[in-house]
């Protein structure tokens, strides 16, 4: 079986000179939830945009479900929906007509059955004969993803599908995307929300100046990478970190009443066994202790913000 | 052929026209009606018959081709350019649809509005003047060459223009003033042999001499060729889309 996605060394140089995507390569597997992670203008919208045919490769070739886009333009693109980052809509549309016309557009006979099922998971039923012009910012997000799933897609592209939209609504499209997963569907999103990539993705690119600088399964990823740090509440404050302790990478709190130690997950010793003796032995002592895992946001900080 | 996008961009086109019924139809109508009125009722009563037609009746082919031409390129530029504008082409882009399907569905509604349009003028002139049709077939094809050519150029100006001034700018500044010298409201042998010679490098007057023929039988120019420089205007048209869309200009980056 082929891989949903299969982007071979592909490069994109606009006329600007300015290198989008630089000799990626990626294979994004059937029914994955993939997230693609990026700070704003790191080829991510580039990347979604060759891929469904709207910007033109340099170099390089992407393959749809084994179909490649260019040559077999027909059969890849009818298997992809795309939801762009940027509210653009026919403004004086009703919602009804427009889906409509998406399905037709990607070949497909009316099917207003569908069509009403699509709305009605999105909570557009009640709006269908409402013009798009008069919805909310989140009310038309929800539109291009019924446009975008008009046509039955097997494979759903979600170009930051989250900006600018409430946490509440938030909650409700990771819920559609979830459903629609458990359909089948395969998922690529994009986004430069952390969170967002964490509580959905299942595996995570990141791309940074137009290179793919990591594809991971997203625990492992976290795992790998991951940091813990732990917390010791200090039943008394300290002046400065005793001296005995000063082989632990130790942090002190501005007012001396907490102790933050850092440490690698997977590292054979985490030190904490050591630490906690060498503590009790100069006489410091504490009433709690927290530890806490670091979050994708800090690999990706990390990451990101390594220097070349 | 994806014909259900074809039929979808149709469609989208068409209702775009009934939704804005004022401006595709009704005003093109009126302005024309206010030609008859002034130039073919009250100053047209002053001047003498024209090869054997009377003035009002002799405008009317030049005034039917003068509504084809700007409102084929306005409905043909306007019905692509927009979704430039807004972003929506993208939709269509990312569509399994080929260009000839693109094509089709944009410029033939365009061209679809403009037939329509042509023939409720001629409708409407059969109110203020006296017409008599001589060859049909020849006035029909007329004005569907001319519709859908022009609507082409339309689809070509709505992808070239880069701002709303561009989309404004070639409908007023060449297409008004060449239709208007091209021998919509007089025959061109009224004009001293100078301007005669001068007039002959505007396409335009071969396409009113062509249609004005198949309404009276005078023309300026033999009826051939007024059909080759039609077909001719067609080609290029036809040759510049192509290009458009074997390199992406201005469609994709």
């Amino acid at each position: 079986m082929h891989p949903a996605i299969s982007v071979k060394n592909l490069s994109k140089r606009y006329d600007s000179g300015f290198e989008a995507l630089k000799n990626v390569n990626l294979e994004i597997e059937h029914g994955e939830i993939f997230a693609l992670l990026g700070p704003n203008g790191a080829g991510k919208t580039t990347l979604i945009s060759t891929i469904c045919g709207i910007v033109n490769p340099t170099a390089g070739s992407i393959l749809v479900d084994g179909n490649d886009i260019v040559k077999d333009y027909r059969a890849a693109r009818s298997l992809i929906g795309l939801v762009p980052q940027e509210l653009t809509t026919d403004a004086f549309e009703t919602v009804w007509a427009t889906v409509s016309f998406s399905r037709g557009l990607f070949g497909k006979p009316a099917n207003p059955a569908y069509i009403e099922q699509t709305l009605k998971s999105l909570s557009l039923w009640d709006k269908k004969d409402d013009k798009i012009m008069t919805l909310s910012g989140g009310m038309k997000r929800r539109v291009l993803i019924a446009k975008a799933l008009s046509h039955e897609p097997q494979i759903l592209f979600l170009d930051e599908p989250t900006a600018g939209v409430d946490v509440e609504l938030r909650k409700a499209m990771w819920d559609v995307v979830r459903s629609l997963r458990e359909s089948g569907v395969t998922i690529i999103l994009t986004t430069h929300y952390i969170e967002e990539a964490e509580e959905m993705a299942e595996r995570v690119g990141v791309i940074s100046h137009g290179e793919i600088i990591l594809v991971q399964d997203k625990t492992e990823l976290m795992s790998k990478l991951g940091q813990k740090q732990m917390t010791l509440h200090l039943q008394e404050r300290i002046g400065g970190i005793p001296g005995s302790l000063s082989a632990y990478s130790l942090d002190i709190s501005d007012d001396g009443e907490m102790l933050t130690y850092t440490y690698d997950t997977h590292g054979e010793r985490t030190g904490i066994t050591a630490l906690l003796a060498d503590l009790s032995q100069a006489g410091v002592k504490f009433k709690d202790l927290t530890t806490s895992q670091s979050s994708l946001e800090d690999i990706f900080v990390s990451l990101v913000g390594k220097p070349k | 052929m994806n014909i259900h996008a074809v039929r979808a961009i149709y469609g989208f086109e068409m209702a775009r026209a009934w939704r804005t019924l004022s401006q595709s139809i009704v005003s093109p109508v009126l302005s024309t009606s206010l030609y008859f009125i002034v130039f073919g009722s009250a100053i047209g009563s002053r001047i003498t018959e024209i090869d054997g037609v009377s003035y009002g009746s002799f405008i009317v082919p030049g005034l039917i081709m003068l509504s084809l031409l700007t409102q084929s390129i306005a409905n043909a530029s306007f019905g692509i350019y927009f979704p430039r504008f807004t972003g929506t082409i993208y939709e269509v882009l990312s569509a399994p649809v080929s260009y000839v399907e693109i094509l089709i569905g944009y410029v033939g509604a365009a061209a679809t509005k403009s037939i329509i349009l042509g023939l409720i003028i001629l409708a409407t002139a059969g109110l203020f003047v006296e017409l008599e049709i001589a060859h049909w077939f020849w006035m029909l094809l007329f004005l569907v060459m001319t519709s859908v050519t022009f609507s082409l150029f339309g689809f070509i100006l709505g992808i070239w223009a880069d701002g709303f001034e561009k989309l404004q700018i070639v409908p007023l500044l060449v297409i008004t003033p060449l239709t208007f010298l091209g021998g919509s409201f007089y025959s061109i042998d009224m004009l001293p042999p100078f301007w005669q010679t001068v007039t002959l490098f505007n396409p335009v007057v071969y396409l009113i001499s062509g249609f004005r023929w198949s309404f009276y039988e005078i023309a300026d120019v033999n009826i051939g060729v007024s059909v080759g420089m039609t077909l001719l205007f067609l080609a290029a048209c036809l040759i510049a889309v192509w290009w458009i869309f074997r390199t992406g200009y201005r469609l994709k980056s």
